[in-house]
């Protein structure tokens, strides 16, 4: 009771470590997510609609990569930035720049899987209009994407949940580097084991807020998308 | 937007379509030219959208060739040819937005795409509707609005499949007055109803369909006054075919 007396102190006096730890955090899994959706929304979406041998294979595949254990795509960058590892000459382990890597492979099968089936979905109603209309395959992969907006807006939250929630992959490539490599997750594990209890709880009560906000804004999101008719 | 030279004739030769085991149109010829209105009669089931789809290029047909003017194959697309469906498909944006999508697919840039839109808008009545998101629309102003995006792209033929086969007479009467437009464009029309008293009041020519099978190519008012063919005099008499 005490520890959460202390840890509602620290969020009131906008401590500065406590700052700073939630900064990184949030650049790191923002930085992330732009990415895996740079990527992902495309990809999901020509998945969506093109047809393939071995296109059933490549589904499934990115389905059970949502189910990728954090500590084993942290163990996967961690070999491929590694000092001995294909990518070891750039130095990037123990940085910031790994933990958006590690983070963006947690977060992009969401991004595409969710992705394909909305995309996949839409184009079995669309498809035949949009041909009538002179579109190409890839010509329509924006216009799906837009007309996607609010389902595909409730895929990218919960990619942004699972990477600010996760602690394993930012931990091994990132080394929780006091000031440098710290993230809220990292952080409550550390602090918990050291005793620090109202850090600890007070980067945990920050945490899930954050949780609460992405599913608010979930419900919010929905609800504009049954305003407009969309859904 | 308009291709040039024409597009027309479309010719089907000997066009059959099989799905598994079933052949679902067969041994289809007729070829559409000039500005008329053509419609494609026969009972439900009969192979009407089938070949709408076939004509439209969006089914390939098993055997025979459908042909355009150059003796090719000419994909659907702004200026050459459009359809509007029997249940119209709308884009989740504004009715304005969806004359817009389609008009940037025909290549015009987004100034002229505007006036195109604005005009359309316009011809259809359906200004006072411009920024309401299409799909909360009723269906008589979606239908419309589907005929609407149809004319902006300035098809040379134009496919419509039942388009007032859910509207009330009033909404009929204002997607009939619509076709004007199309005539006064010089754009052909090929069209399926189940509605006889609107066929008699549009057709100049009639394609009569049954199982798959073209069993009359004739005139408007000869085939009402005096079909050929049994099940065409059946099917006028509202009869149910064997
Ligand atoms: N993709 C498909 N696969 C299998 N059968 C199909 C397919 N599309 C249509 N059919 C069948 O082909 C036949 C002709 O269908 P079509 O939709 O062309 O009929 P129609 O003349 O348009 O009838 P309606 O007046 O009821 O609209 C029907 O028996 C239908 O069940
Ligand atoms: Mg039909």
């Amino acid at each position: 009771m005490e520890a959460l007396g202390a840890a509602v102190g620290l969020i009131l006096a906008g401590d500065g470590e406590l700052l700073s730890i939630v900064g990184l955090s949030l650049r790191v899994t923002l930085m992330a997510l732009a990415l895996a959706c740079a990527v992902g929304l495309p990809l999901g979406a020509l998945l969506g609609i093109s047809r393939f041998p071995g296109r059933g294979a490549v589904i499934v595949l990115v389905n059970a990569l949502m189910g990728l254990p954090p500590v084993v795509a942290g163990l996967l960058v961690y070999l491929l930035l590694s000092r001995s590892g294909p990518l070891g000459d750039l130095g990037l382990l123990f940085t910031p720049t790994a933990m958006v890597v590690a983070q963006t492979v947690l977060v992009l099968p969401i991004v595409t899987a969710v992705t394909r089936q909305v995309v996949e979905d839409l184009w079995a109603e669309y498809g035949e209009q949009l041909r009538s209309l002179g579109s190409g395959r890839v010509r329509a992969v924006p216009t799906l994407l837009w007309d996607a907006r609010y389902s595909l807006a409730t895929g990218v939250l919960a990619g942004f949940g699972r990477a600010s929630a996760e602690v394993g992959a930012v931990l091994i490539v990132g080394g929780n580097i006091a000031g440098h490599t710290r993230t809220m997750t990292t952080s409550i594990a550390l602090e918990t084991a050291k005793g620090n209890l109202a850090l600890a709880l007070g980067l945990g009560i920050i945490l899930l807020g954050l949780a609460l906000a992405i599913n608010g804004a979930a419900f919010a999101l929905s609800a504009a998308a049954r305003r407009a008719a969309a859904a | 937007m308009r291709a040039t030279p024409s597009l027309l004739p479309l010719a089907l030769d000997r066009v059959g379509f099989r799905v598994g085991g079933d052949w679902l149109v067969r041994d289809m010829s007729f070829s559409v030219a000039g500005t008329g209105r053509t419609l494609l009669l026969g009972p439900n089931g009969a192979g009407k959208s089938v070949t709408l789809r076939l004509c439209h290029g969006l089914l390939s047909p098993t055997e025979g060739t459908v042909r355009w003017a150059a003796g090719q194959p000419c994909p659907p697309g702004p200026g050459r040819h459009a359809m509007v469906f029997q249940k119209p498909v709308l884009l989740r944006r504004s009715a304005r937005e969806n004359l817009l999508h389609a008009l940037s697919l025909a290549g015009l840039h987004a100034q002229a795409a505007g006036e195109r839109a604005d005009m359309a808008l316009e011809r259809f009545q359906l200004a006072p509707l411009a920024h309401r998101p299409a799909r909360v629309l009723s269906g008589g102003e979606q239908q419309r609005l589907a005929i609407a995006r149809a004319w902006a792209v300035q098809p040379q033929l134009l496919f419509l499949d039942e388009p007032t086969s859910h509207l009330d007479p009033a909404s009929t009467r204002a997607i009939e007055l619509a076709l004007d437009l199309f005539r006064a464009e010089g754009t052909a029309v090929l069209m399926t109803t189940h509605d006889l008293a609107q066929a008699r009041r549009l057709a100049d020519r009639v394609l009569f369909l049954h199982r798959g099978r073209l069993l009359e190519d004739r005139p408007a008012a000869a085939f009402f006054t005096d079909p050929h063919t049994r099940e065409a005099a059946a099917y006028l008499r509202g009869e149910l075919l064997d």
